[in-house]
């Protein structure tokens, strides 16, 4: 593990759900810190891809290497990479049963091997952070989508992941409820967290990201930093495809 | 899990609450007028047949022969302490399907080919134990293997019948089971396993607590059928509840032990019926409120229908 070698690279992504070929060959690195926003239309892939990477979704060709490490290769650990990589979904997951501190704690308790005192410091704190540390004792459907999703944001934070993909995580909520999980991703992203981030968001994509990833029928069909990919689109689906956006009044 | 979704406000709550109530039992609204009217109809209906059967030609005789008081009296204690073998076979084997039943369930849920003896396994026992009647699984376990008379078996016939009535409910109880597994969203496995929880693990702390949850309501249904199935093991002479009351029966030339009998698994199944309602009815209602604590389109497992006979 070389500090100079990228947080992720995929070379060559293949992935198919029987005949439908949903990723058709991706090539993508990812500085360390550095913050990837993927765009692109609904069914483009994006969700594939990320749980390709979170090995969610086994690949049909091509390599994916974590900080010089080949998560792909055969015979690897899945259970060691995934702590390795945090993932947050569009309908949060969190587990309804257990407690907003219980949903933190479980992980490093039963995986890191943590003490249930030290688990649950560890989740008090992060919750402290985010302002819900007086719900970590509710049982998550007592929470707004806002506090759920920011709760399923702090989950995998407290892995301590060197890499957090993040699935549409605004796109369930109700619009005033969009800038509380975006204003915790931007503090993320100030402290330096590398971050793939799928969204429609196109404005916080533009303010947040080092660069912007256009997928269209599972290629990369354009990447560049925001202020080119938004001002000025290379591509004519690209072009399309935000002019799409703009009519929809979402950017 | 709607996001969003609310609670209804107190005061409407109740109020629905009520009308669901009352709508259950079909009363409807309309408040006293309906629940007089409601009254006075069952009193006629059930008051008219009460009449009709008591001054029929031979009612003196069936009173006599199934509803004799002097009988009841003197068999009524002796049935109830027979009961107590129910109880305990009952218990008893509740304890061992809850625990199999889990296991047999978890096996069939095992992905990857490297499994499929144990799925297949696990299959086979599910299918053939619930197409057997369960009359001829008590007779072939309690009559049969005794007889065979291996060294080492037990011979006593409430082993065989706690064996029987467990291999018989394992059966049904781990298909509730399995529903209950598969009624829990992948997207929760895939939560789980994504924060680095292995398979074991995520089962364990994820889905089985979620699933269990679920499936208490179908649960009961069957513990109901198994309370009544105890009865079954009078066959391989097991003297309990029914076995006792074809001992008092022949004794009194009388069938009134029957009825004696027959009440004692009304006084104690109906009260469980009426709460499975209760809770089937409250799972219900929380879904339609939306505040069910499950995952997803809130999804109740219907149990499999039994009828071990
Ligand atoms: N598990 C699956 N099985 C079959 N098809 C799938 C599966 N997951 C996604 N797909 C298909 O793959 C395509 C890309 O989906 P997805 O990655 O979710 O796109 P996006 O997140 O960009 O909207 C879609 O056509 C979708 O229907
Ligand atoms: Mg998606």
């Amino acid at each position: 593990m070389t500090g100079s070698a990228p947080a992720l690279r995929i070379e060559g992504l293949h992935k198919s759900f029987g005949d439908l070929a949903v990723l058709r060959g991706i090539d993508l690195d990812v500085a360390q810190h550095e913050v990837v926003c993927l765009i692109g239309s609904s069914g483009s892939g994006k969700s594939t891809l990320l749980r390709c990477i979170n090995l969610l979704e086994p690949i049909d060709a091509g390599r994916i290497v974590i900080e010089g490490d080949e998560i792909t290769a055969k015979g690897v650990d899945v259970n060691r990479i995934r702590r390795r990589i945090g993932i947050v979904f569009q309908a949060y997951n969190l587990f309804p049963h257990l407690r907003v501190i219980d949903n933190v704690s479980l992980a490093p308790r039963k995986v890191l091997g943590l003490s249930r005192a030290a688990a649950e410091a560890r989740a008090t704190e992060l919750l402290d952070r985010i302002g819900l540390a007086d719900k970590a004792r509710e049982y998550p459907d007592r929470l707004s989508g806002g506090q759920q999703q920011r709760v399923a944001i702090v989950r995998a934070l407290a892995m301590q992941p060197d890499l957090l993909l993040l699935d549409e995580i605004t796109s369930a909520l109700d619009p005033e409820l969009v800038a509380e999980v975006l204003n915790l991703i931007r503090e993320l992203a100030g402290n330096g967290m590398t971050m793939l981030i799928a969204t429609h968001e196109m404005s916080f994509a533009r303010e947040i990201a080092s660069r912007v990833c256009f997928l269209d029928a599972g290629r990369i069909l354009e990447i560049g930093p925001p202020a080119e990919m938004f001002s000025a689109p290379r591509q004519p689906r690209t072009q399309q495809f935000l002019q799409r956006v703009i009519d929809a009044g979402r950017l | 899990m709607t996001p969003g979704a609310e609670r209804p406000p107190g005061r409407a709550r109740v109020a629905a609450d009520r009308r669901r109530r009352r709508s259950r039992l079909g009363i409807g609204e309309g408040g006293g007028r309906a629940l007089v009217v409601a009254a006075v109809s069952t009193l006629i209906v059930f008051g008219g047949l009460g009449l009709v059967v008591v001054n029929a030609p031979g009612w003196p005789q069936v009173q006599d022969k199934f509803l004799n008081g002097r009988v009841f009296a003197e068999s009524f204690p002796l049935i109830v302490s027979a009961f107590w073998v129910n109880v305990r076979l009952f218990l008893i084997a509740e304890v061992f399907i809850l625990i199999l039943a889990m296991v047999v369930a978890v096996a069939r849920s095992l992905p990857g080919p490297a499994f499929f003896p144990v799925r297949l396994l696990a299959t086979i026992y599910v299918d053939v134990f619930r197409a057997l009647p369960g009359v001829l699984v008590i007779f072939i376990l309690g009559l049969g293997i005794p007889s065979l008379r291996i060294p080492g078996l037990p011979a006593d016939p409430f082993i065989w019948a706690v064996v029987a009535l467990t291999l018989l409910y394992t059966a049904y109880v781990s298909e509730v089971y399995r529903a209950g597994i598969e009624s829990v969203h992948p997207s929760q496995e895939a939560a789980a396993r994504s924060l680095g929880l292995n398979r074991g693990q995520a089962l364990q702390y994820v889905l089985l607590p979620q699933a269990v949850r679920r499936v208490i309501p179908p649960l009961l249904n069957d513990f109901i059928g198994l309370q009544k199935d105890t009865a079954l093991v009078s066959f391989i002479g097991v003297v309990e509840i029914f076995r006792q009351s074809q001992i008092r029966q022949a004794g009194a030339f009388n069938f009134t032990p029957f009825f004696a009998t027959a009440l004692v698994f009304l006084i104690v199944t109906i009260p469980l019926a009426r709460s499975v309602d209760w809770l089937l009815a409250r799972e219900r209602n929380r879904r339609v409120a939306g505040v069910n604590p499950g995952v997803g389109p809130g999804v109740t497992v219907a149990g499999p229908t039994v009828g071990a006979r």
